[in-house]
């Protein structure tokens, strides 16, 4: 049953992602694409608990690896997301 | 905190994505778009900190604070022209990170066969991501060749890669052993199908293959969420694999090719169009003045050379100069122009050239026959009329910016060696077309200083 669950939750997350980002225009691809790669990022949450549920030295390495990609991926994301919309402005705004 | 709370707050995180994502779709709230989204983020770890499931918190702080340094980093230092580069290397590490969850579900094993299947998939998608990503990377850093590389038995053995995968997967589900053999050889083919997949793709389809591996990298976490059972991995997997598929189509079509077409032509190896013969009018860059000074509708065509030659801010200077002169200008963007999905609006952004100043290819190309003067900037492909008219042409039916139909063109160009694809450009030999040779920077920065004398 729980695989039907999940399922459900896959393809409704899947239509709605194709109808939000329908909308995006052209100019925004870059930024969406890695701001869109940061959320990809969320694998953290389940690399924090393979790291830190004290199953084993396996695990654990493998997890800490996990956790330390998922970071550099999560933080640097939308850090460099943030840094490119700040410099998109409009024509005759006071934006720098 | 109770498993039951942790899930609820996760919904909390998944509505704070799916908002980033609407406000994404206007640049005005596009920066809030991003914090909401980055909350969301910080929620879901931060709730999973607090689960009675994590006892030791050791490992966790190392790795995340190296993780986060790396990251800060590189999102601090990068310059804006290597973004491809950078957004091809955190695809990868994306990826890596879910094959890694994935790999770590087995410890202790589950017997549950749709437990391990997803394990398999994870494992698959995540390392495909993550090799697929380094080569990208390389070959958008040139590290390895741009071009496409493509042999003889390619597709044989690239089937034999995928059949191996399909049987190492199958016996592993029937005895998940993770110190087997048969384990390790699905880790190790996952990782070469990622190399030979980007492998035959030539550096001009680079927009493709960022777009589709972005969307890889949301169906590896999706991937790792079905495997350890957790919805906001399969929420926001899925949103960015949808993000991802949705650019990787728009890309095709500007390129007027199918996906399987991208992914197993070697486009760039090809080289059989027609040879164009004619004679090339070059031009200095004091007579290319002259006719822009008497200009009232000049439209800018940036293609990637304009980021090697990083001439974007010379060029937002001389913009500014035309428009003092009097004239229109505009910034006609191609949606394949350079290497990944909006690589010209960033730079072009960076130079602090307003968005609205920017036009698609639609809303130009209609109003080609009223522009004097179209300056095409380290652009090839994407303004080739070959497209059009010849239907030899391997780029034959691309959707392109008809720069030949404005009054006069001007292209600049280093030398006269083809573009990326290879094909030769009849437009170099059209009538009202000049060549302005040299580095696009110099060319610029040379037309700027006559305007400013």
């Amino acid at each position: 049953m729980e695989a039907v669950f999940l399922t459900l939750v896959l393809v409704l997350s899947i239509a709605l992602g194709f109808e939000l980002i329908s909308k995006v225009p052209a100019t925004l691809h870059t930024p969406l694409m890695s701001g869109a790669n940061a959320i990809s990022g969320v694998t953290l949450v389940g690399a924090l608990a393979a790291a830190g549920a004290d199953q084993g030295l396996a695990s654990a390495v493998l997890g800490g690896l996990a956790v330390a990609l998922a970071t550099i991926n999560v933080v640097g994301g939308y850090l460099v997301t943030d840094r490119m919309l700040g410099m998109f402005r409009k024509k005759d705004s006071s934006g720098s | 905190m109770s498993n039951l709370a942790i899930n609820f707050v996760y919904v909390a995180s998944a509505l704070l994505f799916i908002l980033g994502l609407k406000f994404l779709s206007s640049p005005a709230t596009a920066r809030r778009g991003n914090v909401l989204s980055a909350l969301g983020m910080l929620l879901a770890i931060v709730v999973t900190l607090l689960s009675k499931d994590i006892l030791d918190y050791r490992w966790i702080i190392v790795a995340a604070l190296a993780g986060a340094m790396i990251g800060a980093l590189a999102a601090r230092l990068v310059a804006l022209t290597s973004m491809p580069e950078m957004v091809a290397l955190f695809n990868g590490s994306g990826g890596g990170a879910s094959l890694l969850v994935g790999w770590s579900t087995l410890y202790p094993a589950s017997d549950s066969v749709f437990t391990l299947v997803t394990v398999v998939l994870s494992i698959l998608i995540g390392g495909v991501t993550l090799t697929g990503s380094l080569m990208a990377w390389g070959k958008l850093s040139e590290v390895i060749t741009t071009r496409a590389v493509v042999f003889g038995l390619q597709r044989i053995l690239n089937s034999l890669i995928l059949i191996a995968l399909v049987v190492s997967g199958v016996m592993f589900v029937m005895n998940p052993e993770p110190s087997s053999p048969v384990f390790f050889a699905l880790i190790g083919l996952s990782l070469l199908l990622g190399v030979m997949a980007v492998l035959p793709i030539g550096g001009a389809d680079m927009p493709v293959v960022i777009s589709l591996l972005n969307s890889y990298s949301g169906l590896a976490a999706c991937a790792a969420g079905f495997a350890i059972g957790n919805n906001i991995l399969i929420v926001a997997g899925s949103l960015v694999g949808a993000s991802g598929i949705i650019l990787t189509n728009i890309m095709c079509k500007a390129m007027n090719r199918s996906l399987a077409n991208v992914l197993f032509s070697g486009f760039g190896a090809v080289k059989v169009a027609g040879k164009v013969e004619g004679e090339v009018k070059p031009i200095s860059v004091d007579d290319a003045f002259l006719i822009l000074e008497a200009s009232s509708a000049v439209t800018f065509v940036p293609g990637y050379g304009m980021a090697v030659a990083q001439a974007q801010h010379a060029v937002r200077e001389l913009a500014e100069l035309l428009e003092k002169n009097g004239a229109e200008v505009t910034f006609a963007i191609h949606p394949v122009a350079g290497r990944m999905p909006g690589h010209m609006n960033v730079l072009l952004a960076e130079a602090n050239l307003p968005y609205d100043q920017l036009v698609e290819l639609e809303d130009i190309n209609p109003r080609m026959g009223m522009i004097d003067v179209a300056v095409v900037i380290g652009a090839n492909d994407v303004v080739n009329p070959s497209a059009r008219e010849d239907e030899g042409s391997p780029i034959y039916g691309m959707p392109i910016i008809n720069v030949d139909y404005a009054r006069t063109v001007f292209v600049l160009k280093r030398s006269m060696a083809s573009g990326f694809s290879g094909v030769d450009n009849p437009l170099f030999f059209a009538d009202n077309t000049r060549m302005l040779f040299g580095d696009a920077k110099e060319s610029i920065s040379g037309l700027v200083a006559e305007f400013k004398s």
